[in-house]
């Protein structure tokens, strides 16, 4: 078995938003710490450390996972979207980050990428979820600033978006 | 909807996409200097102890650049300045004693924060233990002093007296009163505190940015402490802040350290702050002990008030306490027209951490006794608790209205709000709801409560702690400037720049609005800026974002510099369309008057740049625009104590339905509706943003949020396991109803609506929970075990055999056990006193020394839940009976914590020859182990003692444990 020590660094590959990139962690490194100080990727926010705010989850391999509860090796070769991702062009929003600004589903922002990468997941995943599913989802982010009723708000409107339908 | 002047619905916020891309930058997202460094932190295990370091190790670390400790500080620094006058040194890291768990005692500056944490793990730090205060009450006790050079835990007794109380008290007909306790919580930001701070030697000047959120006025505090004039201390905030609610003011003393971290250390220093370190040790909410009473005449009316408030500001005094106890003290009789009053205010310092800004700052501590007495009051005398609130509001036509203690009420319409909750908010529905509901024999309750919410503080109201001879002698603060630039650049675009710092309100969008409408600019030609830098931007002691100052005076201070700009426009315009000044019309982009050939907006605002030369005689050039303004009404306190505390005044009523569930005690809430008239609403998006924001703290205060510490001043809720703050499923949708009063005193006529529903909705569920259960509710939060005692009686006693768990609060852990060993109990016996098998079979033991022949020393590694680290523990053996029994007791000290404990052991033979041993202990645990890891601590306890008995098992049965031999030693083990 290979002894890992504190002080040594390895090169870690892993696609981000579907671009290949690179960069060394050493064994106890994050993977929070790793996209936001080794790849710059700093949209994915750290509130706690120790997995209950929410507000550092990434998809991994297409499964939501708190980032500040993997170290960076874990994620080595994996799948890694982020809230850096989520717009379908530089200057345009997806329909969820739309919802978000119509519904006034954010103030300081801090929690907002953890919650749009659960909630886009959820999307994706159950197209048809219903409120009680989606408070379910958010139920398991921390945000101070909103009260969470525009965030459910705007999930469902943005779900119904996703579903072809009108604005709810 | 009736389209108002000055204000605007709810466009989309400019600010939201960089939030909703991941582009904005938060203070730890800001590119870091080539040669950063980083600061990590070691804080107090002990509550109160005296102190000596040994940083040898952690200086000796590869990576470490310099380890300071509170001398090092001190030797660069002054005291933090404190509010009253009093001999108490207030520094921002321990002199060679704690005064509280999480104090600041060395700083670690290193490579990277890796590196800088491995170093904090290495300083040996040794507490001389001293007993601790924890409660108000105990603290006036004076058995133990925290500051000996002031003699005492009461820093701070005043009394004042408005009116005639007296005369009112002996007239009444009643007398209620109520005592409440309210306790230690914080909004706490999701985005910890977070800063870089720089020391250029030659100019001996800081440079420092931080996610602070002002007052300015804490700018003078730093200064002083770092011994720099103002102009040496640049403080700049980042483009985007992870919410504040207050509690980012208290980043300041971390300033102050990094700063000199920084200087030691000869380059730039980071420190992020960590969720522990942020719930232990940032910043709290003061707890406050009121006993409240009331003159109250045969129909419920209230002639005088008489308030004795304790308030507890932790360990030091801390810039701007004792703010909270003061900055309602022109509203001390909330809504209701009551012009006697008495006030006893006490302040004590206990071993907690110090206290600063919150959101509702005071006021959720002053409508918690004020409430729950209205409905005391009501109850008492057997009328309905609205009627009670209502007999008492102030009337619609007094306002402006001067309260006894000074507060000058500028507008509302106390009893519309109440009508709008009968008849838009459906209030009889709500009746009938808890009619069907009881019938059925639920417990349900409706629970009402009016609060005044202030805004826009007087900068001077603290200094009413003061005495008017020490207010005369420091000289007269008072006032609150804003201030707002508006410019114009070369092509003729406007900029904007305010001093609010926000953490997410929107303030750039709203300010967008206003400045374009005075321009006659579409909003998104105007761009507004939010970060400060003292070192380039206008900014006073008021700057910041507090006391829900921005919509009443900044905003305001807006428009009056926008109009400033348009004045001086017009100006130059006038003669190019032929016209005098005040003809000239700003609208759609252009810049037109009657009969004249309109002028583009930007071609004329490049003017003053292009072609000064042609601005006409008289007229100004138009190029910046900065405003200052601050309210005349905001005077200093008087000679008789009085003090207009605030600018505006909002109103709120509450109203809500309740169930406790009668197997658990836990509280649901049915409906909530809230009122508010918070003057001209500027963005009705913001407003009810403010508005659920405030709502959901405040669930988080009622029912789930406390900073916990056990009688010895452990603390107790360092994670957010621990310390429950309110999630999606607990925060059912308020429904919001407004009116608007504007105010006649801000420029837009808005008033501040950030912090109400913090003071009301706490005391409005307390209420609701009080009708559902027939009792009074005297804390919070209210729990389901603390509502369930109200109605299931007394805690069953434990089954046979089942030993209670330790007192709610506590992190005491108790156990007890028995196992049977398959070897001569001499055997065993000799085994327990011999270092070197000790040493194999204690779980994670590194070595055992024996240091007398009943004294043990033992380095041992611990893992409790997430806190994994070394021990150094201590056990000495007494009542020694060789081979029978033994009490063993000691401690372990190490850097995430430390335990003191004891217990006995007895050996018995069993009749197969082996031995029976029965042991119990009990132990106190504190530090970081007892922050995060208390409820796993049980769990480890028997897991660790389950360990140690096994490889004892295994031990005395001859060779180490192999598969197979457990089962020979019959070992069993019952705990
Ligand atoms: S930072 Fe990962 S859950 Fe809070
Ligand atoms: S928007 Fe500020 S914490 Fe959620």
């Amino acid at each position: 078995m290979t002894t890992l020590s504190k002080d040594d660094t390895t090169l870690i590959r892993l696609t981000l938003n579907g671009r290949e990139v690179q960069g060394r962690a050493s064994p106890r490194l994050l993977l929070s710490d790793f996209l936001r100080h080794e790849l710059g990727a700093t949209g994915t926010h750290v509130g706690c450390e120790h997995g209950v705010c929410g507000a550092c989850t990434v998809r991994v391999d297409g499964v939501m996972a708190r980032s500040c509860l993997m170290l960076a090796m874990q994620a080595e070769g994996a799948q890694v979207d982020t809230v850096e991702g989520l717009a379908p062009q530089p200057d345009r929003l997806s329909v969820l980050q739309a919802a978000f600004r119509r519904h006034h589903a954010l103030q300081c922002g801090f929690c907002t990428a953890g919650i749009l990468m659960s909630l886009d997941t959820l999307l994706r995943d159950e197209p048809d979820a219903d409120r009680t599913r989606i408070e379910e989802v958010v139920g398991g982010h921390l945000c101070r600033c909103t009260g969470y009723a525009p965030i459910i708000d705007a999930a469902l409107d943005a779900a119904a978006e996703l579903r072809g339908g009108d604005h709810v | 909807m009736t389209v108002r002047p000055d204000t605007f619905r709810s466009p989309e916020r400019v600010e939201d996409a960089a939030l909703l891309t991941g582009r904005a930058q938060f203070v730890d997202d800001l590119p870091e200097p080539g040669n950063c460094l980083h600061l990590a932190i070691l804080r107090a295990g002990e509550a109160h102890a005296k102190i000596t370091l040994d940083i040898a190790a952690a200086q000796a670390l590869p990576g470490v650049v310099a380890v300071l400790t509170g001398a090092d500080v001190a030797a660069l620094t002054k005291p933090l300045m404190v509010g009253v006058r009093l001999p108490m040194e207030c520094w921002p890291i321990a002199q060679d004693r704690v005064r509280y768990v999480g104090e600041p005692v060395a700083l670690v500056v290193a490579r990277s924060r890796y590196i800088a944490e491995d170093a904090l793990a290495l300083i040996d730090v040794v507490y001389e233990k001293l007993p601790a205060v924890v409660a108000p009450r105990d603290a006036l006790a004076d058995e133990t002093v925290l500051h000996e050079s002031v003699g005492s835990n009461l820093v701070s007794d005043r009394s004042y007296r408005y009116g005639d109380p007296e005369a009112a008290f002996e007239e009444a007909t009643h007398r209620v009163e109520i005592s409440v306790s309210y306790p230690r919580n914080a909004v706490t930001p999701i985005e910890c505190y977070g800063l870089i701070a720089a020391y250029d030697p030659f100019e001996e000047a800081y440079d420092v940015t931080a996610n602070f959120q002002g007052p300015f006025s804490i700018h003078s505090v730093i200064s002083r402490a770092l011994k720099v004039p103002g102009n040496r201390l640049r403080l700049r905030t980042p483009p985007s802040s992870g919410g504040s609610y207050g509690v980012k003011q208290g980043i300041f003393p971390y300033i102050v350290l990094a700063s000199v971290a920084a200087r030691v250390a000869g380059a730039p220093v980071k420190w992020v702050e960590d969720r522990l370190e942020h719930l232990t040790a940032s910043v709290s909410a003061t707890n406050r002990e009121t006993t409240l009473a009331a003159a109250v005449d045969a129909e419920g009316r209230v002639t005088a008030l008489d308030w004795d408030q304790l308030e507890d500001v932790g360990a030091y005094i801390r810039a701007p306490e004792p703010a909270t106890l003061y900055r309602m003290h022109g509203n001390m009789c909330g809504a209701y027209d009551i012009q006697n009053l008495s006030i006893r205010n006490r302040v004590v310092v206990t071993n907690k951490t110090p206290t600063g800004l919150v959101r509702g700052f005071g006021g959720p501590q002053v409508y918690f006794a004020l409430e729950r007495l209205m409905r005391k009051i009501a109850v008492t005398l057997g009328l309905d608790p609205l009627e009670v609130i209502e007999r008492n509001l102030i009337p619609a036509e007094a306002f402006p209205y001067r309260t006894a203690s000074g507060a000058l009420y500028d507008s509302g319409d106390y009893q519309k709000a109440l009508e709008i909750g009968r008849t838009d908010a459906r209030l009889a529905e709500l009746l009938e709801r808890r009619d069907v509901a009881r019938a059925e024999g639920r417990l349900y309750g409706i629970g009402y409560a009016v609060a005044v919410e202030p805004s826009v503080s007087n900068m001077g109201y603290v200094s009413t702690v003061l005495t008017k001879e020490e207010r005369a002698k420091s000289g007269p603060k008072n006032g609150a400037q804003a201030t707002a630039t508006v410019a114009l650049d070369p092509l003729g675009s406007v900029s904007v720049h305010v001093a609010s710092a926000p953490q997410g309100q929107g303030h750039r969008t709203v300010l967008a609005g206003v400045v374009g409408k005075v321009l006659g600019l579409p909003a998104e030609a105007v761009q507004v800026r939010t970060d400060l830098d003292t070192g380039k931007d206008a900014w006073s002691i008021a700057s910041g974002n507090y006391s829900s100052r921005f919509a009443a005076a900044v905003a305001g201070t807006g428009k009056l510099a926008a109009t400033r700009m348009r004045d001086r426009l017009a100006a130059i315009a006038a003669p190019m369309l032929g016209v005098s000044a005040e003809e000239v019309q700003f609208e759609g982009g252009m810049v037109t008057a009657e009969g004249a050939k309109p002028i583009p907006f930007a071609r004329l605002a490049a003017t003053s740049h292009w072609a000064p030369g042609t601005v006409p005689e008289g007229a100004e050039q138009a190029l910046r625009e900065t405003v200052y303004w601050t309210p005349p009404q905001l005077e200093a306190p008087d000679e008789a104590d009085r003090v207009n505390s605030s600018l505006c005044h909002g109103f709120i009523f509450d109203f809500c339905g309740v169930e406790i569930d009668r197997l658990t005690g836990a509280l649901r809430i049915d409906r909530y509706v809230t009122v508010h008239d918070c003057g001209r609403i500027l963005h009705q998006g913001m407003v009810d943003g403010q508005i659920r924001g405030g709502y959901a703290n405040a669930i988080g205060a009622a029912l789930y949020e406390e900073y916990a510490y056990d009688a010895g001043g452990a603390f107790l809720t360092g994670t957010f396991a621990d310390y429950l703050v309110p999630t999606a499923t607990e925060v059912p949708a308020p429904e919001i109803h407004h009116l608007e009063t504007p105010s006649p005193f801000t420029p837009l006529g808005a008033k501040g609506v950030g912090e109400g529903n913090c003071m009301s909705t706490p005391a409005c569920l307390a209420n609701a929970a009080s009708d559902a259960l027939g009792a009074e509710i005297l804390t919070l939060p209210m729990t389901p075990a603390r509502l369930r005692a109200h109605f299931a009686g007394e805690e069953p006693a434990a089954p046979e055999g089942v030993k209670p768990a330790a007192a709610p609060g506590g992190r005491g852990l108790t156990g007890s056990g028995e196992v049977e060993i398959a070897a001569p109990r001499q055997t065993v016996w000799d085994t327990l006193l011999d270092p070197e098998t000790l040493e194999r079979i204690v779980p994670g033991c590194h070595g055992v020394k024996k240091v007398t022949d009943t004294h043990f020393r033992a380095d041992v590694t611990l893992g409790v839940g997430p806190v994994k680290g070394r021990y150094t523990v201590d056990v000495k053996l007494t009542d020694l009976v060789e081979p029978q029994s033994a009490t063993l007791s000691g401690g372990a000290r190490g850097a995430l914590g430390s335990g003191e404990g004891s217990g006995r052991v007895v050996l018995e033979e069993t009749p197969e020859g082996g031995t029976r041993m029965r042991y119990d202990y009990e132990a106190q645990v504190g530090g970081k182990v007892a922050a995060v890891g208390g409820r796993m601590l049980d769990g480890a306890a028997k897991v660790v003692i389950g360990q140690f008995f096994r490889a004892l098992a295994a031990q005395t049965g001859g060779g180490t444990a192999k598969s197979g031999l457990l089962d020979r030693l019959m070992f069993w083990r019952r705990s």
